[in-house]
C-alpha cells in the first residue's frame, strides 16, 4: 500500500507536468487547429531561460520563473507570428512538418547552451519531504501539483468568465465568424501560443527541477505529453487533464512495478508505456476519449 | 506526333515515363554524369553519393505512402531500423551473441524489405482508421516504441552502446566491401559499392514510377485529395492504405539494410525520432509526390553537411572548435530546420517545384511571361 501511494505521489508530479504542456497543445489546437511539435523545444528553452536567469544571472528563484515564462510566450509569440501565420488555410499536415522545422531551429542552439552538463534551475525544494504513514510527500511535487491545479483552475476561469476567454472559445468554433463578431483573431492566435508558451516553461522548470536537473533529455518529457493530448483527444481543454493524469499515473505505476511483475517487457519500459498507451487509446476511440468525432460531409 | 512533343493522342503516350524527347536527352546526360562520377570522383564523394542514393530508396518510400497515398507518417525512422536489423540478422555474420544467416546480398536485402513490408502492412489496418494528425501521433508512437524494442532484443542488435554490424555485401564469394579487381582493372570498396546502390536506385525508382503512373498510384492519389471520394468511385479504402503503408515499409526496409553498409555498424539509437523528421524533410524539401523530388531531396540533404563544411572556413563566426558559437554540426541543423520551414511556406513543391517552373518557363521560351 505504501509503494502504491508512493507511486501514485509520482504519478501526480508526472501528470501535473504532462496537464501544464498538454493545456498548451490544446489552446493552441483549439485556436488554429494547429498540433505544434515545436512545442517540447519551447518548453525546453523555457527551462533553460529560468536556469540562466536563476543560477547564471542569481535572481530570485520565483523571478526567474516568471521571466523564464514571459521568455517562453515571447519565443511562442514569435514563431507563430513568423512562420506560421503565412501558413494558414494549408493543409494541417504541411503546418505539422513546418512545426517539425521550428523544433530543429529552435532546439540546437538551446542543446548547445545547455551543452553536456546538466544544469539546475535553482528551484529551492531539494530533498525536503513530510513523512504521512512512511509515505515520503516531497515538497517537490507538493509544488507541482499544487501549481498545476492553480494554474488549470485559473484557465477554466479564464475561459469561462472573461470576454478574452469567450473570444477565444468564439475562435475555437469558427475564426471566419469569430473575425466577423469583431473579435481580432490574429491576437487570439498570439495569446494561444504566448499562453502555451508559458505553461511549457513552467512545465520545464518542474521537469528539470532538483533531482531531475536539465540535461538535453528534458525534451523527451515533452515530447510524452502528445499521449497525454491523443489520449484526452486534440480539442479537449477537460480531456487534455485528464489525458495528461492517465499517462502520468500508468508511467509512474509502471516503472513501480513493471521490473517486479513483468520484467520481460525489458528495463526502462515505463519511459514507452505512453506510447504504448496511445497506440491501445487510438485503436478503441480514434479520436480520443474526448475529442470530437471527426463529421464526414461528402 | 513529329514537331508537337506536348500533343499526345494516347493515354499510353500521356503516361509513358519519358514522354518528350528532352526528357530523353536528359536522362542520356545523367547517365553519362553518373558514370563518369563513379571514374573521376574522390573515394569519400562516391560514398556519399551512395548514401544519397540508399536515403533516395527511402524517401521515395516515404513519399508513396505520404506524397501520394497522403498518410502522414512520422514512423519511417522504425521501418528503416526494421529494415536495417532484418538485414543484419539475413546477410551479417553469426556471433555467439548474434543471430546472422550470412545470406548473399541478392536475398537479405529483398528480405529485409519483405520484413519490414510485412510490419507495415500488419500496422496499416490500425492506421486505416484514423486521419491526419491522429495518424502522425500514432506513427510517431512506433518511433519509440521501434526504439525499445532495438535496445531490448539484444539478440538481433547487440543492444545499446554495443551495436552490431551490418549485412555482408556478399554475391557468389565477391565482396562488394573490399577493394577488388575485375578484368585487370582496380575497383575500389566504393566504386563497388556506388554501382550497387545506384542498380538497386534505378531498379526501386522505374518500380515506384510505374506504381504511380498505374491504377494503383491513381487510387492513392484519389485517397489523397478527398478519401470518401474515393471511396464513392469504388476505391476500397482499407486495401489502399494498407497496400500504401506496406510498400513504403518495403522501400525503407531495403533502405534501411544498405544504409548501414556504408558505415559498417549500426547503433540501436540510430533510428530515433529525428531520422524521422529528416526523412520527412527530404520530402518536403525535394517535392511531394514526385519520384524526381525524391531523388534530389535525399541528394541535398546528403550532401548539405558536406556544403556546410566547405563553408566552415569561410564564414568568421562559425568555429569547427566547440568553443565557438555554433560548430558546423549545429549550423546544419538550424539551416536543416530553417530549410523545411523555408520551403513550406515559399516553394510547397519542393525542388522539384522550383524544376518545373524553370522547365516550363524555358519551354515557352521566348513567350515565358
Amino acid at each position: 500500500m505504501t509503494t502504491f501511494l508512493q507511486a501514485t505521489i509520482a504519478g501526480l508530479s508526472l501528470a501535473s507536468i504532462y496537464a501544464l504542456l498538454a493545456l498548451g497543445f490544446v489552446i493552441i489546437y483549439k485556436a488554429m487547429q494547429v498540433v505544434s511539435f515545436a512545442h517540447p523545444a519551447v518548453m525546453l528553452f523555457g527551462a533553460y531561460m529560468v536556469s540562466w536567469f536563476a543560477v547564471d544571472l542569481g535572481m530570485g528563484f520565483i523571478l526567474s520563473v516568471v521571466l523564464g515564462a514571459v521568455a517562453a510566450a515571447s519565443l511562442g509569440w514569435l514563431s507563430e507570428r513568423v512562420t506560421i501565420r503565412p501558413m494558414i488555410g494549408k493543409p494541417l499536415f504541411a503546418i505539422a512538418i513546418l512545426t517539425i522545422g521550428l523544433d530543429i531551429v529552435i532546439r540546437t542552439p538551446i542543446n548547445n547552451l545547455i551543452g553536456l552538463d546538466i544544469r539546475t534551475v535553482g528551484s529551492p525544494w531539494g530533498f525536503n519531504a513530510w513523512n504521512i504513514n512512511g509515505v515520503t510527500v516531497p515538497y517537490r511535487s507538493v509544488a507541482m501539483i499544487a501549481t498545476a491545479l492553480v494554474i488549470t483552475v485559473l484557465l477554466f476561469l479564464f475561459f469561462r468568465y472573461t470576454r478574452v476567454g469567450l473570444a477565444m472559445r468564439a475562435t475555437a468554433i469558427d475564426q471566419e465568424v469569430a473575425l466577423a463578431q469583431g473579435i481580432n483573431v490574429g491576437r487570439i492566435f498570439s495569446l494561444a501560443w504566448m499562453m502555451a508558451g508559458a505553461m511549457a516553461a513552467v512545465a520545464g522548470m518542474f521537469a528539470a527541477s532538483d533531482l531531475a536537473g536539465l540535461s538535453q533529455s528534458t525534451y523527451i518529457v515533452g515530447i510524452k505529453a502528445l499521449p497525454a493530448i491523443v489520449v484526452g483527444g486534440l480539442d479537449s481543454i477537460n480531456g487534455a487533464v485528464i489525458g495528461a493524469l492517465v499517462i502520468g499515473l500508468i508511467e509512474a505505476y509502471t516503472a513501480t512495478y513493471q521490473s517486479s511483475y513483468a520484467p520481460w517487457l525489458g528495463g526502462n519500459f515505463s519511459q514507452v508505456v505512453p506510447y504504448v498507451v496511445l497506440l491501445a487509446v487510438l485503436l478503441i476511440r480514434p479520436y480520443g476519449l474526448f475529442g470530437s468525432p471527426e463529421i464526414e460531409r461528402v | 506526333m513529329r514537331g508537337r512533343p506536348a500533343l499526345f493522342t494516347r493515354y499510353e503516350a500521356d503516361s509513358a515515363m519519358l514522354p518528350t524527347t528532352t526528357q530523353r536527352v536528359w536522362l542520356g546526360i545523367g547517365l553519362v554524369a553518373v558514370v563518369g562520377a563513379a571514374i573521376w570522383l574522390p573515394r569519400d564523394w562516391l560514398i556519399l553519393i551512395a548514401t544519397a542514393f540508399i536515403a533516395s530508396i527511402g524517401v521515395i518510400g516515404l513519399n508513396l505512402v505520404t506524397g501520394y497515398a497522403g498518410q502522414v507518417s512520422l514512423g519511417h525512422a522504425f521501418f528503416l531500423g526494421v529494415g536495417a536489423y532484418a538485414g543484419a540478422a539475413f546477410g551479417g555474420e553469426a556471433t555467439e551473441k548474434l543471430i546472422g544467416m550470412g545470406l548473399d546480398v541478392i536475398w537479405w536485402v529483398p528480405l529485409a524489405g519483405i520484413t519490414a513490408g510485412l510490419i507495415g502492412a500488419a500496422i496499416a489496418p490500425i492506421a486505416v482508421r484514423l486521419r491526419g494528425l491522429y495518424l502522425a501521433f500514432l506513427t510517431l508512437g512506433l518511433v519509440f516504441l521501434g526504439e525499445h524494442i532495438f535496445r531490448e532484443w539484444d539478440s538481433v542488435t547487440g543492444g545499446p552502446g554495443i551495436g552490431r554490424k551490418p549485412g555482408v555485401l556478399r554475391l557468389a564469394g565477391w565482396r562488394f566491401d573490399l577493394d577488388g579487381e575485375i578484368a585487370g582493372y582496380a575497383i575500389t570498396r566504393e566504386q563497388q559499392i556506388y554501382w550497387l546502390t545506384l542498380i538497386i536506385l534505378v531498379i526501386m525508382a522505374f518500380a515506384a514510377k510505374n506504381i504511380v503512373r498505374s491504377r494503383i498510384g491513381r487510387a492513392f492519389a484519389a485517397v489523397r485529395d478527398r478519401d470518401i471520394a474515393a471511396e464513392v468511385m469504388g476505391i476500397d479504402l482499407t486495401r489502399y492504405k494498407v497496400l500504401a503503408f506496406g510498400v513504403s515499409s518495403f522501400y525503407a526496409g531495403v533502405a534501411g539494410a544498405l544504409l548501414f553498409t556504408v558505415t559498417g555498424f549500426v547503433n540501436t539509437n540510430s533510428f530515433n525520432l529525428l531520422l524521422s523528421f529528416t526523412y520527412i524533410a527530404m520530402v518536403v524539401i525535394g517535392g511531394a509526390a514526385s519520384i524526381t523530388g525524391s531523388i534530389m531531396g535525399a541528394a541535398f540533404l546528403t550532401l548539405l553537411p558536406r556544403i556546410i563544411d566547405g563553408l566552415g572556413g569561410a564564414v568568421p563566426f562559425l568555429e569547427v572548435s566547440s568553443t565557438g558559437l555554433l560548430s558546423t554540426s549545429q549550423l546544419e541543423r538550424i539551416v536543416f530546420g530553417a530549410l523545411i520551414i523555408g520551403f513550406l511556406i515559399f516553394e510547397p513543391n519542393g525542388l522539384n517545384g522550383i524544376w518545373m517552373r524553370l522547365r516550363n518557363y524555358w519551354k515557352a521560351w521566348p513567350f515565358s511571361y
